[in-house]
């Protein structure tokens, strides 16, 4: 396997959809092939920190609208039964 | 999340203190994700806006097949996409899958090839590590952007990333391939180790007796550079 056969798939290798025998080539590949190694590991490192990424704050102002929004949407939703409990909004 | 599975059934029960406890723990991921779709901020706020009213209108049909989480990021992701397009003028569906041309061209060559000075979690706690992260990302193309951001942070498949963008498999595959690089590059530049940077150039099998494409390649660098970069 070439450098440029594996960058072509490196996708399905490092998703893990890739045929178990092509995988056996990849490791023998990475044994004499440190730089494609390295590209593969800062790969996945790419998108594992953007996969893992500490969610943003909203902002504050945004929060308050949107929950203001969606306590209406749910009194709609879910009118208070006649004579029985109100809802729980 | 057995947690999250309650939260849902309490919800469905008509319990809005669990409704919203699902929105807190998740408005925050999909602000991001809406944001990097649409990178604009009103436009995030009514996509993430638009797809918890959607998921407390439909929360009866949500069939627990998938997670809480997945149901929500797909209706916020598509919420995005909506009001992307509509800003563009273009029709709110996506156009039929494979409309598009092919991604035409070759895959550039990783560059800067080094480790990373440290594990991503101790990066993470740097200043400036959010803003290198948004850099890189808004740099892209959008078309590559837009399939990093379905494909690898709404965790969309590639046949549902294909018909969300009205864009072939192919293409999905070659754009999330150009985007990930992409942003690998930009990464390694800001986080590597440039005392371990390694040359792409290096030996295999044939190459004692330079004869093989690498070998002359490696060759060439060599005569061109002459300099001490690490060579594997």
């Amino acid at each position: 396997m070439k450098c440029e056969d594996l960058l072509r798939m490196l996708n399905d290798y490092v998703d893990g959809d890739l045929d178990p025998g092509l995988c056996e080539e990849f490791e023998k590949h990475f044994a004499g092939c440190n730089p494609c190694r390295v590209v593969v590991d800062t790969v996945r490192k790419t998108i594992a920190i953007y996969k893992g990424g500490k969610a943003c704050e909203i902002p504050l102002d945004f929060k308050r609208r949107l929950h203001e929004a969606l306590r209406e949407k749910w009194k709609q939703v879910h009118p208070p039964r006649e004579g029985g409990e109100a809802p729980r909004a | 999340m057995d947690d999250e599975k309650a939260l849902v059934a309490r919800a469905r029960g008509g319990d809005y203190a669990a409704f919203e406890e699902l929105v807190s723990r998740h408005e925050g991921r999909l602000y991001g994700i809406a944001y990097n779709i649409v990178r604009r901020r009103e436009d995030a706020e009514d996509a993430v806006q638009t797809a918890f009213l959607n998921a407390l209108e439909h929360l009866g049909e949500f069939r627990e097949e998938a997670s809480f989480a997945t149901w929500i990021t797909h209706i916020a992701a598509n919420a995005a996409l909506k009001i992307l397009r509509k800003r563009r003028g273009l029709p709110v569906a996506a156009p039929p899958t494979g409309a598009d041309e092919d991604e035409e061209g070759d895959i550039p060559h990783p560059d800067f090839i080094a480790d990373w000075r440290d594990e991503p979690a101790r990066l993470a706690e740097s200043r400036e590590f959010q803003e290198i992260l948004d850099g890189a990302i808004e740099d892209l193309p959008e078309k590559h952007r837009l399939v990093f951001v379905l494909r690898d942070l709404a965790d969309k498949s590639v046949e549902e990333t294909a018909g969300a963008l009205g864009i072939s498999r192919a293409n999905v595959k070659v754009r999330l391939l150009r985007a990930r690089l992409a942003l690998r590059e930009r990464l390694t530049r800001v986080f590597g180790d440039e005392s371990r940077r390694l040359v792409r150039a290096h030996r295999h099998e044939g190459d004692e007796r330079g004869t093989t494409p690498a070998a002359q390649i490696l060759r060439s660098y060599r005569d061109d550079e002459g300099q001490a970069r690490h060579e594997m």
